[in-house]
């Protein structure tokens, strides 16, 4: 197993190695500053992938899984087997909405992002505020995501409808802030998110009646990651408006 | 010389944090919403110690090896001026750290996993693996593909907000003819990709660029390649759905 995974670790990370050796050595030519500590963060990164990938399938594709399947459980819910209607799913939604929520807001990446957003606004933009919003688009996401799942509608129509939301946003948003609100969707999802949230869909998918995993099961890492494309947009408006209020009120501070 | 210090445990933290929120959250349901115990405990604690010390090695890794050296070989490119070097190196930098994404190679194997058991490829090992490198190499490709874009996007000045309503528009029009079974994992890899090797070293690259380039905000416009990198993998996942089940 450990072999296994080793094997396949050293094939995945070799592109890389031999990309930064050949363009190195044939192309840039200059000497490498510290290669042995290079080689040792190689070494480093590679250990690393083999004890995550194995981590993954011994705990967080089960816990997703066991997860969806509990909190779909007939029994837990208190209905018959087959008269399982979308409102009877509430605590699938706030299972769905609190791991969007706390993981989101927990993400390094996102803090050091709100950082250098607070800066290119001039403090207007707070780093905080970012990553409540960010944060928020990202529970909001998941949940539609899993009322998505429930009730088996089309994942493209949703997609699409996000899509149209922000596209007419980006028309009315400022202009600075349109190439950050883009990339929060794309930095919040972590690696540890992205397999919880597929094994949580996956879960969702086979353990109510009349779900497809292959059609319904993937769709909630989109979700996460369009929404808080759009809870970006509607922060800067909001922290505009609130600027512009205050400099109505006679400029005070 | 191997001398632990303090900036050794400082991974191991990160990892803590990444993971309590949702270990938080599933004990909390575990225990008081669905008042059960946790099944198979051991082998939980077993696997998710596994997770951290992982990725807290694998973190630990990239910042010492991997980052500095794409970093000083991405400003390299950006000072030798030569616009072809620098874009294939564009390419294969967005192609190589997405190849190599540890949560892209987990859902990748997963969804040769449903697709067989949903009989929409063969349950054989040899098949499972071969649906899961064409799912990944598709994805780094047009991760590559995104990258390079964006490059000429920072270098030509476009307007971000146009290529992505473009390739908005792509994406719908693609979901159209593209085979139903394909399009959740589609749309879920442009939100994979972006994870924990390609946007430090994407950043890098784009941020360097428009240091260098008189004019530019290197802020703004170093923004934005991420954005492209989630957008390409949707179209070109379709793609590889029409290509192998028409």
């Amino acid at each position: 197993m450990f072999l296994q995974t080793l094997l396949e670790t050293l094939r995945d990370v070799a592109p890389i190695l031999l990309l930064l050796a050949f363009f190195k050595l044939f192309v840039l030519r200059g000497s490498v500053v510290n290669p042995m500590r290079i080689l040792r963060g190689f070494a480093y990164v590679i250990v690393g992938m083999v004890l995550f990938l194995l981590g993954l399938e011994e705990a967080i594709f089960p816990l997703g899984e066991l997860m969806a399947k509990q909190l779909t459980d007939p029994q837990f819910l208190g209905i018959g087997d087959h008269e399982a209607e979308w409102h009877h799913f509430g605590w699938v939604y706030a299972f769905g909405f609190l791991i969007g929520l706390a993981t989101t807001l927990a993400e390094p990446a996102l803090i050091a992002v709100g950082l250098k957003a607070e800066r290119i606004s001039g403090g207007a933009i707070s780093a905080w505020g970012l990553r409540v919003a960010v944060s928020i688009g990202v529970a909001i996401g998941v949940t539609i995501g899993c009322y998505r799942i429930v009730t088996g509608t089309d994942l493209w129509l949703y997609i699409i409808a996000a899509y149209v939301i922000v596209i007419v946003q980006t028309f009315w948003a400022p202009r600075k802030i349109i190439p950050l609100a883009y990339d929060s969707g794309g930095v919040t999802t972590s690696t540890v998110t992205v397999p919880l949230l597929a094994a949580l869909g996956l879960g969702l998918a086979t353990s109510i009646p009349g779900r497809s995993p292959l059609v319904d099961g993937f769709g909630l890492i989109a979700f996460a990651s369009v929404f808080p494309v759009m809870t970006v947009i509607a922060y800067a408006w909001c922290s505009e408006w609130l600027e512009r209020r205050r400099e109505l009120d006679g400029g005070e501070p | 010389m191997f001398r632990p210090r303090m900036d050794m445990f400082r991974p191991l933290a990160e990892a803590l944090r990444d993971l309590l929120p949702i270990l938080g959250v599933i004990l909390f349901f575990q225990l008081f919403v669905l008042g059960q115990p946790i099944p198979n405990g051991m082998r939980m604690l077993y696997g998710t110690l596994l997770v951290l010390v992982g990725l807290a090695l694998f973190v630990r890794g990239l910042e010492i090896g991997l980052f500095p050296l794409g970093e000083s070989m991405a400003q390299g490119f950006v000072r030798k001026g030569s616009a072809p070097w620098l874009l294939l190196f564009s390419f294969l930098l967005g192609f190589a750290t997405t190849v190599a994404e540890p949560s892209l190679i987990a859902i990748a194997k997963k969804a040769a996993q449903v697709a067989a058991d949903e009989g929409v490829i063969a349950a054989t090992n040899e098949d499972m693996t071969a649906y899961a490198l064409g799912l990944r190499l598709t994805v780094a490709l047009s991760v590559g593909v995104a990258i390079l874009l964006g490059v000429l996007r920072i270098l030509f000045n476009w307007p971000l907000h146009w290529c992505i309503i473009a390739g908005y528009m792509l994406v719908v029009i693609m979901t159209w003819f593209a085979p139903r079974s394909i399009i959740g994992i589609a749309y879920d890899s442009g939100g994979v990709t972006t994870s924990t090797i390609t946007v430090p070293m994407v950043t890098a690259l784009g941020v360097g660029l428009a240091s260098s380039i008189r004019g530019r905000n290197p802020v703004l416009d170093g923004f934005g390649l991420i954005a492209f990198a989630s957008l390409l993998p949707m179209i070109f996942v379709m793609l590889y759905g029409l290509w192998i089940m028409p």
